[in-house]
């Protein structure tokens, strides 16, 4: 056989992180993340049962759409328009443990809202991570006009926008995506459509059946990709970014996900899906997923992984030591900020 | 000093700041090529580029929403709502995104836009094309509300407005865009929000009122020192939020006897606020109710007879001051 060929066969067999350029420790990196995301968000439940966070909204099941989309982007140069559920791409941006739980018990330390908004409303100017309200949808334009910013300073930075599938219903999301596809801005509307809005499921949300079958429709790739699937979001976001920063345009991503708990913390859903149903999606969840790959590939064993899990158990119990010692508000800091402070 | 009309002023205001700091942007539906309906931005993009001077499309809310984008990415954008009537579509980014911005993020975000918008009635503008929507965002923390009544203010307010740290609301009455003509100073000049003006002083009553209100009070308070000999002071507010409650109380304490007057519909409009305030901290000046005059809380027609019959007019004003004068 030719060197050719071997090379050839080699390529075929090649592990997909490899073909994508990840090594070893940036997949092992990103797994960790992902598990960090999945374990900080069980421990706000648990903080929410013992009456410590009067509020959990939860990012399980979209781990590996909001960790391998992010980790496809340049943090410090590219900008995030997150939503409630980007706990895991805002761990990639540079977000952490101490931060989540500093905001989950409402700290005058957060560095996103020190304790004035709910919990997951994530912003840190330090990481290009723009603040977020709760009105659903709003920061899809948002990431068009940060794009368009900078468009026009030539920055050469993409701007993701964050949603749920119940967001593309709303004005904003089409305002957002028919602009910025006029003007080819560097944007990535990435949904991760998990199924259902509270209980409103996708076929009372849509007639079509893939959010991203719109994208033609404003002018733009329309992808749809599955969102429990690491590399796969990796791969279609890497795409998209190389697309933005090319001067071709926005894309539209629909990661195909699955919420793995009810809405929010104050929402049963056994009112409107069968637990069967979330027995049977938690058997293709993405952790589960990733780290089948990584044995497969021989980048993980049970030593490996357990103690990838005592450090992440170790990283929140200090997060957490540190932040139910921190202080709360002032009452004095409740009417600050209301416009900018005299210097 | 040059004499220009309002809206002349407010395009050398967006010209000379456009040409000073290049992260000035301007965008809305018709202001590129075409210069903006009432010729607001005429000639911008031409010298500017389209990068900055932006044609949109026909959405509201995204005009509203694609400026706090950008000025959340280093921007200090200007949007124009080709007319106030139709910024209702972006009353969500407005007072849910870019009020809050700042608040929401502990100070470590802000939202320094500027949105533009052409308000008011007397032009036969029919429903659509009149309102005054002053009052729906003056109830909302975090937004600053600012309306010119000369081509002097409107070129130094608008300066200040477009380097304010935060979103700034700046309704130009169309019906004075080029109705009148004034001096306005050349260069750096500017008018600090937040400040009124005493149009004209007076000794005996009080007119508080802003935009159009200005020049009809103006009128009013001449007939009534030439048909009663009664001397009215009227105090332009100029800054609606935030406001200038120092220039309000100085002239309640000269005159004792105040009509605050407004073309916006009375009820529940800045009218109540003022009023409000003047009766819990400066009753002890008072020598009358404090009266306040505004349209009819109806919509506006089109025709000249049923628009005239909703809107306030120097005959209407004379008669609040004359009332206001008996006590």
């Amino acid at each position: 056989m030719t060197t050719e060929g071997t090379a050839l066969i080699r390529a075929q067999h090649q592990p997909e992180h490899e073909r994508l350029g990840l090594s070893a420790d940036q997949v092992l990196r990103m797994y960790r993340t992902m598990v960090l995301a999945r374990r900080l968000d069980e421990r706000q439940w648990i903080l929410n049962r013992q009456g410590k966070q009067a509020f959990v909204i939860s990012c399980q099941g979209h781990e590996a759409s909001g960790v391998g989309s992010a980790s496809a982007l340049q943090p410090g140069l590219d900008l995030m328009c997150p939503y409630y559920r980007s706990l895991p791409a805002v761990l990639v941006f540079g977000s952490t443990a101490r931060d989540v739980l500093l905001e989950g018990l409402s700290r005058a330390e957060g560095p996103w809202t020190g304790g004035r908004q709910m919990p997951a409303h994530f912003g840190d100017v330090r990481y290009h991570i723009l603040t977020s309200g709760s009105p659903v949808a709003t920061q899809i334009v948002h990431a068009a006009g940060a794009a368009l910013a900078a468009k026009i300073r030539g920055d050469g930075a993409v701007a993701i926008a964050y949603f749920g599938e119940g967001a593309t219903s709303k004005g904003d999301f089409h305002e957002g995506l028919n602009f910025a596809a006029i003007h080819r801005l560097p944007a990535i509307f990435f949904c991760e459509n998990n199924g259902y809005a509270i209980s409103t499921p996708l076929g009372k949300q849509m007639a079509v059946p893939n959010v991203a079958d719109r994208g033609p429709a404003y002018g733009m790739p329309g992808v749809v990709v599955d969102g429990n699937d690491l590399l796969a979001v990796y791969r279609v976001t890497r795409q998209a970014a190389e697309r933005a920063r090319r001067g071709e345009g926005p894309t539209l991503i629909e990661a195909k996900v699955y919420r793995l708990t009810p809405h929010s913390s104050d929402d049963d859903d056994r009112r409107y899906r069968a637990p069967s149903e979330v027995e049977e999606a938690r058997k293709a969840e993405p952790l589960i997923r990733m780290r089948r790959y990584l044995e497969e590939q021989s980048l993980l064993d049970e030593r490996q992984e357990a103690a990838i899990q005592e450090s992440v158990a170790a990283e929140i119990e200090a997060a957490l030591a540190y932040a139910e010692q921190a202080p709360l508000p002032a009452p004095t800091e409740a009417r600050r900020h209301v416009f900018q402070e005299a210097a | 000093m040059a004499v220009m009309t309002l809206v002349e002023a407010v395009r050398n205001a967006l010209d000379w700041e456009m040409e000073r700091d290049e992260s000035v942007i301007v965008l809305g539906e018709d202001v590129g090529l075409h210069g903006g309906v009432f010729r607001a931005t005429d000639g911008l993009q031409k010298k500017y580029g389209p990068l900055r001077v932006i044609d949109t499309p026909l959405a509201e809310l995204s005009i509203a929403g694609l400026a706090i984008g950008a000025a959340m990415n280093g921007m200090r954008p200007v949007a124009e709502i080709q007319f106030a009537d139709y910024i209702h579509p972006a009353f969500d980014q407005i007072v849910n995104e870019a009020a809050k911005i700042r608040y929401r993020s502990n100070g470590t975000f802000g939202c320094p836009i500027v949105v533009r918008a052409p308000f008011g009635a007397g032009v036969h503008g029919g429903l659509y094309h009149s309102q005054s929507v002053e009052a729906l965002f003056y109830h909302v923390p975090g937004l600053k509300i600012a309306i010119p009544s000369t081509p002097a203010d409107a070129r130094g307010m608008l300066l200040s407005a477009i380097r304010d740290p935060d979103p700034v609301l700046f309704f130009e009455h169309k019906r004075m865009y080029r109705r009148l003509k004034g001096e306005v100073p050349e260069g750096e000049y500017t008018v600090p929000l937040g400040k009124a003006e005493v149009k004209r002083p007076g000794t005996d009553l009080s007119l508080i009122t802003y935009g159009s209100g200005v020049y009809l009070g103006l009128e009013a308070a001449e007939r009534l020192e030439r048909e009663d000999g009664v001397s009215v002071e009227v105090l332009d507010l100029r800054t609606l939020a935030p406001l200038d409650q120092e220039a309000i109380a100085a002239t309640v304490r000269k005159t004792s006897k105040v009509l605050v007057f407004h073309e916006d519909n009375k009820t529940g409009g800045i009218g109540a606020e003022v009023a409000a305030r003047i009766a819990e901290e400066l009753f002890a000046y008072l020598d009358g109710p404090v009266m306040r005059l505004g349209a009819a809380d109806s919509h506006i027609p089109y025709a000249a007879s049923l628009e005239e019959a909703i809107l306030p007019n120097t005959e209407t004003v004379v008669q609040a001051l004359r009332r206001l004068a008996a006590y």
